[in-house]
């Protein structure tokens, strides 16, 4: 539990840490809040001869709406996403995620940057972000670019990201203002990863699915969209029938790993109830 | 007002002053705790201190082909690299265990747990000395591992002992495998086997109380200082037991004992964990009288978890067998004890299956046979007593799991048939089939009481409604009522059946009045937590009428406090506590002597009176403590020695047996698997209360690890002996959120033996609760014909009970 030597970098702007990047090579990493990358270098899973500190660029802080979108900067830390009016009325699903992650101490740490830039498939948001249909915008020595986040994650800490780009900010659009949303997460104890987790955003009109985002955390090597799911209960009347077959779809995708949280069966099981449960609570509070 | 009222006011004022016995006193220690201001071991700092660091095997079995240091030693900051070949010479490679066996200090030529010590580097700082670990080239043939237990004696399991292979006599009799250790056996067989040949109704059931740790949140530790010049050893730790520590360094060290200082600082909790000799104690002080500098050692969380003192894996074949009116008429178990690749358990010497033997619990049950076969298996070694009496978690799990069995066999209520089973009070002092004679006990009234706080038969029959609009479909929740009704065995012990490696389990109090009547006093014990700067006080406090806060207690240092055997098993209010009333008692004596030569009267013209002695008939002749410690001092009676203070070394009579009754109401969700306690009732009868706040503090904490042990604590392997989990990602330690509320209550049935009827109740909570929960949730699946069902009871396990009972389709 003592992590190796390394240099510490603490640039002031993103130019300067993309500089850095470029120039220290794979031997550096970002540092943002350090609650997932420091137990790694503790547990000597992580060993970087460099560590590039984010937190004195002041541009990689804020939340803000710009047409329609909400502009999520990197360094913002899970604790002023649930402090956010803006996040309460336009994106709430945002929120109730942030309170299921970590434990406050935690969350005055941890930023949502880090929390969707680690790509380790337990962290709660980038479920979320592919729910929200989010774009993520990287900034590299060639400028920037976005990506979405439903092409982002390619295996466990494997993304899109080159090793010199920064996340710098997550473009996410507004959804409509009566959608239902839920986040239902299953874990063993605060602070804990979930066994099965699921994001779902829905809008109604009457009685009818008019759009359905499914989105599930830590039933596979990365956070999974469920497309298919979604589609299925688009047009539907949410009746059983329907939002079995839609489990079934979601269930499906599902490639989860046998650990203490439960053999894969047990997981994906949960990651078709926690759909479910989220389903329910979110079309209980869809308007329209 | 009259003088009376007065006398009796002034009474009452003078007992508060004191904060004694049964008040609520603030624990004293808490006010260097809640400021961070606690003296841990890793607090300390020593000028020219070093720092040891573990090279540790990645396999569960495997011969060790070569070590090759150098890389290591090349290292700048690294001051040495200790390895079995640097230990042998001084034949310190293996240390004695407290089981009677040996354990490996450092791997010789083979390692037989994953995470086993291999090499020990030291080296100028933490840093350091962790890179250096991973420069230490060991190169290992890998063994098939053996995990199950019930393998270990199998024709063709690979022998893993291979240091003692051909030593077929242990330390408990003859071992009939390679891979056995001991077979422990007691009760009358015979009669027991024809009891149930004949039995109208019996129950057997493979009852597993599987493998957890203790997991205290201050890890083990130590500082050994090794001074060259005086030959004098320092050795700073996280020591449960000082002083036996103490005996077994120089045992081992061949440092005479004076030679030798240990000191346990403040210990961030033990439960068991803190009793044994660890590796790291061992090389820090190899390393010290190498190197002539002090030398730290401190465990991190994962290998706390993975190498020192596991508890429990205990594999009990239970039954039971009854008349068809539902009365208990036998019992027999057989254990498979898992004690992993050393038997490193810390029980009394000549108990190598601990206090299993209290097995027949709170029942009158007339014939009962226990037999237990411990095995080595290739995972860590302990089998320590984790907020308990030796193997008394174990065994009240095994009653208290086959009591429900056989009310389910027979259609009767739980509640009912302990009723009809417990041992009744007039039956006290009680000899059990299985050869303990229980001091004292009230189970009726306990029960009784207990029943009525909770509401049992509103309970039941709100539990038949929700049954039945399960079955409908109404519901897709199940509700368990939880009922255990312990019989502990702590206080250890007479010295006829307990010693451990030889010395006999007294303890002790020394109590020194000082002239101005303030007070030191220092026991044999060692607080983890538990409170003892607080209660121990108290004790005095009553005893000879000086106040609580005008009493300093101390304990831990080896050179001040007097020898004792140490906290674990619920023993310091018991034999420390009982010792501190006897030494209490003894200042009394003398001050009674004083007094009447002062105030020139006869001793039988004296009467106690709180804080003073008075003059019979004469009321305000009188002389209060304060004035006496003075004059014991200053103007003693002729021929009298001066000076005020008593030792006593305290050899209990017997054990004492605190009980209790427990409810616990839960509500699964069946399709998650996911339990919720709605409520839990503990009834403890402890005997007398020291400090009830304190007891409620207690309980409220070891109520809490029965629940992390009963619904999810593990330490699991999996097939190639990997340890699992081994860290608070995984382990479970419940936080203030998953804890459930905890409604406390009591009877008091005081010991008959102990000076102040005191009984202990550190552990009752943790043995008691651990059944209670698991009865809860194997009540709650039982109308689903669930059979048993095994703990740990976490989520994903209770799904699976719901899969394989087709509750999910
Ligand atoms: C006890 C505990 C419990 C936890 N429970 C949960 C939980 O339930 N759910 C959950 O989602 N998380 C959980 N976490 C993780 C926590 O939310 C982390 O804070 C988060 O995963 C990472 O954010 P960070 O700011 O701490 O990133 P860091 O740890 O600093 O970085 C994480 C990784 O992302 C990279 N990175 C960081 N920022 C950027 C950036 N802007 N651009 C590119 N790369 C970047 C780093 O190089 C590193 O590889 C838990 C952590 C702990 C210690």
């Amino acid at each position: 539990m003592i992590p190796g030597s390394f240099d510490y970098h603490r640039p002031v702007s993103v130019d300067e840490a993309v500089g850095l990047m470029g120039k220290l090579g794979d031997d550096a990493l970002l540092l943002a809040g350090g609650h997932s990358l420091i137990p790694m270098m503790k547990l000597r899973m992580a060993s970087p001869e460099h560590l590039v500190d984010l937190s004195a660029i002041d541009s990689l802080k804020g939340i803000e709406e710009i047409d329609d979108t909400i502009i999520l900067r990197a360094m913002t830390t899970q604790h002023e996403l649930i402090a956010s009016d803006l996040i309460t009325d336009k994106l709430p699903i945002i929120q109730e995620t942030s309170l299921v992650i970590a434990d406050p101490q935690i969350r005055y740490k941890g930023t949502f940057g880090g929390n969707v830039a680690n790509g380790d498939p337990g962290n709660d948001m980038p479920a979320v972000m592919q729910c929200l249909d989010a774009k993520l915008e990287l900034t590299g020595p060639d400028g920037k670019r976005q990506v979405a986040a439903r092409d982002f994650y390619q295996g466990a800490y494997d993304t899109l990201r080159e090793d010199e780009e920064i996340l710098t900010s997550v473009h996410i659009p507004v959804p409509s203002s009566g959608h239902g949303y839920a986040y239902e997460k299953l874990k063993r104890k605060v602070g804990d990863y979930a066994t099965a987790a699921a994001a779902v955003v829905i809008t109604m009109s009457g009685d009818k699915c008019t759009s359905a985002s499914i989105g599930l955390t830590n039933v596979g090597d990365t956070p999974l969209w469920a497309k298919e799911a979604g589609e299925i209960l688009n047009g539907s009347s949410l009746d059983n029938a329907t939002i079995d077959k839609a489990v079934s779809a979601a269930e499906a995708i599902t490639d989860p790993a046998s650990d203490m949280r439960g053999p894969a069966e047990y997981r994906t099981k949960m990651a078709g109830m926690m759909m479910r449960r989220a389903l329910e609570r979110a079309q209980s509070r869809a308007k329209g | 007002m009259n003088d009376q009222v007065k006398v009796d006011e002034d009474r009452a004022e003078r007992v508060e002053k004191l904060q004694g016995m049964g008040c609520k006193r603030k624990r004293v220690e808490d006010v260097r705790f809640t400021q961070g201001k606690g003296n841990y071991v890793d607090d300390l700092k020593l000028p020219g201190m070093v720092f040891g660091d573990f090279v540790r095997s990645p396999h569960a079995h495997a011969r060790i082909k070569s070590i090759d240091t150098s890389r290591a030693q090349a290292l700048p900051g690294v001051v040495a690299v200790l390895t079995a070949a640097d230990l042998k010479p001084l034949d310190l490679h293996y240390m004695p265990t407290l089981a009677g066996d040996v354990q490996a200090v450092l791997a010789e030529e083979k390692v037989l747990f994953q995470n086993q010590e291999v090499a020990f580097v030291i080296a100028e700082d933490r840093y350091i000395a962790s890179d250096a670990t991973e420069l230490v080239d060991v190169e290992y043939e890998a063994l098939p591992a053996i995990v199950d237990p019930f393998k270990s004696m199998d024709d063709d399991a690979p022998i893993l002992r291979e240091d003692i292979k051909d030593k077929m006599e242990g330390a408990h009799g003859p071992r009939k495998h390679p891979n056995h250790i001991f077979e422990w056996e007691i009760g009358d067989k015979e009669e027991t086997d024809k009891i149930f040949a004949e039995a109208d109704v019996t129950i057997k059931e493979m009852l597993v109380d599987h493998r957890t740790h203790p997991s205290p949140l201050e890890t083990c530790q130590s500082v050994a200082s090794f001074d060259k010049i005086t030959g004098d050893l320092t050795l700073w730790g996280t020591f449960q037991a000082p002083h036996v520590i103490r005996t077994v360094v120089s045992l081992i060290s061949k440092i005479p004992e004076h030679k030798i200082h240990v000191i346990a600082p403040d210990i961030g909790g033990g439960f068991g964990n803190k009793v044994g000799a660890y590796a790291g104690y061992v090389c820090s002080v190899v390393g010290s009288i190498v190197l002539g500098t002090p030398v730290k050692w401190v465990e991190d969380r994962m290998e706390n978890l993975s190498t020192t003192s596991f508890a429990r894996d205990y594999h009990m074949s239970t039954e039971l067998a009854a008349t068809n009116e539902g009365k208990i008429t036998a019992m027999r178990v057989h254990v498979i004890a898992d004690h992993g690749a050393f038997d490193a358990c810390a029980d009394p010497s000549k108990w190598p299956a601990g206090f299993m033997n209290i097995c027949t619990g709170s029942y009158d049950i007339p014939t009962a046979h226990l037999s237990v076969d411990g095995v080595y298996t290739n995972k860590a070694s302990g089998g320590v007593a984790y907020r308990c009496s030796f193997r008394v978690t174990e065994a009240v799990f095994a009653i208290e799991r086959a009591v429900e069995l056989l009310a389910q066999k027979l259609d009767m209520d739980a509640a009912e048939l302990r009723l009809k089973n417990f041992v009744k009070a007039e039956q006290f002092p009680y000899k059990s089939a299985l050869g303990w004679e229980y001091d004292s006990g009230d189970y009726h009234t306990a029960m009784n009481k207990a029943m009525e706080a909770i509401g049992y038969d509103d309970l039941r029959k709100e539990q038949a409604k929700k049954r039945e609009a399960f079955k409908k479909g109404k519901t897709r929740e199940i509700m368990g009522i939880g009922i255990s009704f312990f019989t502990e065995i702590v206080g250890a012990g007479p010295s006829k059946n307990c010693d451990i490696l030889g010395v006999a389990m007294f303890d002790s109090a020394e109590i020194r009045i000082h002239p101005t009547g303030s007070v030191i006093a220092r026991m044999g014990t060692k607080s983890q937590g538990q409170g003892h700067e607080t209660t121990y006080a108290q004790i005095i406090a009553t005893e000879i009428g000086i106040p609580a806060d005008d009493i300093t207690i101390e304990e831990g240092n080896t050179d001040t406090a007097p020898y004792g055997l140490g906290t674990y098993g619920s023993r310091s209010t018991p034999v420390a506590g009982a010792a501190t009333a006897v030494a209490a008692r003894k200042i009394r004596a003398k001050a009674q002597m004083i007094a009447a030569h002062t105030m020139e009267v006869h001793e039988g013209d004296l009467e106690w009176d709180v804080d003073r002695f008075r003059v019979k008939g004469l009321p305000e002749k009188a002389m209060t403590m304060q004035e006496i410690a003075w004059t014991a001092y200053n103007s003693p009676p002729p021929n009298m020695e001066p000076g005020l203070e008593a030792v006593n070394y305290y050899e209990p009579p017997n054990m004492t047996y605190p009980f209790g009754s427990y409810y616990c109401v839960m509500d699964i969700d069946v399709d998650t698997g996911v339990a919720k306690t709605r409520r839990f009732y503990a009834l403890d009868d402890c005997g007398t209360r020291i400090n009830p706040m304190i007891i409620e503090g207690q309980v409220h904490g070891g109520l809490t690890e029965a629940f992390a042990c009963a619904m999810g604590q593990e330490i699991r392997y999996d097939e190639m002996g990997n340890v699992m989990g081994a860290s608070f990602m995984d382990f479970f330690l419940p936080t203030a959120v998953e804890t459930p509320h905890w409604e406390t209550d009591f009877t008091v049935t005081p010991s008959p033996h102990h000076p102040i009827g005191a009984k202990g109740v550190g552990e009752s909570p943790h043995v008691g609760g651990v059944p209670c929960f698991s009865n809860a949730v194997n009540d709650a699946y039982s109308f689903l014909g669930a059979g048993h069902i095994q703990m740990p009871h976490d989520a994903w396990r209770l799904w699976q009970v719901g899969e394989r009972l087709g509750l999910h389709n």
